[in-house]
């Protein structure tokens, strides 16, 4: 705890398997929301082999519903990550390496993380006004029928992540 | 004032302004908090309440269920005709303020809606209609619990089941926390009077010295888990414990939990009609 990490996307393997549980991490780049609608069809495309609408390779994946207000970007925070635990494996499968949400993940999801090399972040929960103001614009990506559930992608700088399992399955929560 | 408009401006103060109660406490968790990175959390959450005011936007991108309670003056005649308005007040000021559909049929995850029509009604001796909005996030709400105890239960055996229910809660839930208790009543009714007990300030002891007592006793056992804010430790697992009782059956002693984010958000006003 004190140094803040900056981390670009896409992730490069060096830098994702530096980062431990605990440390601070400042987020630049396109990061691509997705919650319980689309990691569930994302899954389906995956175990069909088809060809998703978005290249993931590399990238992060932000569990999160945000809101619009009109075309305009509105708040932004995450939502539990627990309940897509069951959507990990097929993602990390296609190169998927960091996972932005909230709360504790399950034993399988350390395994998970240890196997691929990806990472799982926290964000500050409950503070999506605050979050908002480190999301520089948007895009829609896929699944729009889904709404806000849809996959939008989001230009971050500087968005604030703690470190909540790294590459080796350390979990911040293990000690919860 | 026409109804509509009040109520749009009450769904939009529910969900930009931080109450002040909640806020007070989150600032003195700030304050007293010594452990670097739940004291930074609790510093992002103030943050985060200013940020929402400033710019009018939604302190959580979960913008809930937005609930309804209504509490009818003896000058008030309520019917469909009013009910349907609030009920459209509301969904316009979702669609146009840009707070999140987050309202879908069981089975259904296509084209959210706005507003489940949750209203909770009950007549007062007072003038006027007293209108609260409360916009439940579903973090918080999927970690209620509900026991019925045997009538002999001990306090003790209650604090126990309470803690419980906020341990499972766990870091996902959005800690600090607010804990309202409800105790009596029947099944349903327990655990909506732990809601309303959520709609009470948290900042104040009520009246009851008892009741005040054990809440402070919970709330010192809930700190103790050690969760912390956004589960990182600290001192401040949850804010406050607030209980409210009712009569009940002779047979049983239902106890509800319902647990709410550090994110409590409602905003209340009477309206003259
Ligand atoms: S639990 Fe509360 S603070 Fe957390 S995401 Fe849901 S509504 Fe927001």
């Amino acid at each position: 705890m004190g140094k803040l990490i900056k981390l670009k996307t896409p992730i490069e393997e060096e830098e994702i398997s530096k980062l431990r549980a605990g440390e601070e991490v400042l987020l630049e780049g396109l990061i691509f929301t997705a919650r319980d609608q689309a990691n569930k069809r994302l899954n389906e495309f995956i175990i069909a082999k088809k060809s998703l609408p978005v290249n993931l390779y590399r990238q992060v994946i932000y569990y999160c519903g945000p809101n619009f207000k009109g075309d305009k970007f509105g708040s932004c925070g995450p939502t539990t990550s627990s309940r897509m635990d069951d959507y990990l494996e097929p993602l990390l499968s296609v190169g998927v390496k960091g996972f932005i949400g909230k709360g504790n993940r399950s034993s399988l999801v350390r395994e998970l993380l240890r196997k691929y090399r990806g990472v799982y972040f926290l964000t500050y929960a409950g503070c999506g006004a605050y979050l908002w103001q480190f999301v520089k614009s948007y895009r829609k990506v896929a699944f729009l029928d889904l709404g806000s559930e849809a996959i939008f992608q989001l230009e971050v700088c500087n968005f604030p992540l703690i470190v909540g399992i790294d590459t080796k399955g350390e979990d911040i929560y293990k000690r919860i | 004032m026409d109804i509509e408009k009040f109520v749009y401006e009450l769904a939009v103060r529910a969900n930009t302004i931080l109450r002040r109660d909640v806020l007070n406490l989150i600032n003195k968790a700030y304050l007293e908090e010594r452990k670097i990175q739940p004291k930074k959390t609790l510093k992002v959450i103030l943050d985060n309440a200013l940020c929402a005011y400033k710019n009018r936007i939604a302190l959580c991108q979960d913008t809930g269920l937005p609930l309804v309670f209504l509490e009818c003056g003896k000058d008030v005649k309520v019917d469909y005709i009013l009910i349907k308005r609030v009920s459209k007040a509301l969904e316009r000021a979702y669609r146009k303020e840009g707070f999140r559909a987050s309202t879908v049929t069981p089975f259904n995850f296509y084209k959210p809606r706005f507003n489940p029509d949750i209203f909770h009604i009950e007549f007062t001796n007072r003038y006027g209609l007293r209108i609260t909005i409360f916009p439940k996030g579903f973090g918080s709400e999927n970690k209620s619990a509900l026991k019925m105890f045997n009538p002999t239960v001990s306090q003790q055996e209650i604090s126990e089941f309470i803690v419980d229910a906020v341990r499972r809660a766990g870091p996902s839930a959005c800690p600090p926390f607010f804990i309202g208790v409800g105790i009596g009543g029947t099944a349903d009714y327990a655990l909506l009077l732990a809601k309303k007990a959520l709609l009470e300030r948290v900042d104040r002891d009520g009246r009851n010295e008892d009741i005040t007592r054990w809440e402070k006793d919970l709330l010192k056992r809930i700190n103790s888990l050690g969760i912390g804010p956004m589960g990182l430790g600290g001192n401040f697992t949850a804010l406050c414990v607030k209980i409210k009782l009712y009569p009940t059956h002779i047979a049983g002693l239902p106890v509800g939990v319902n647990i709410s984010c550090h994110s409590l958000r409602s905003a209340t006003a009477t309206i003259r009609i």
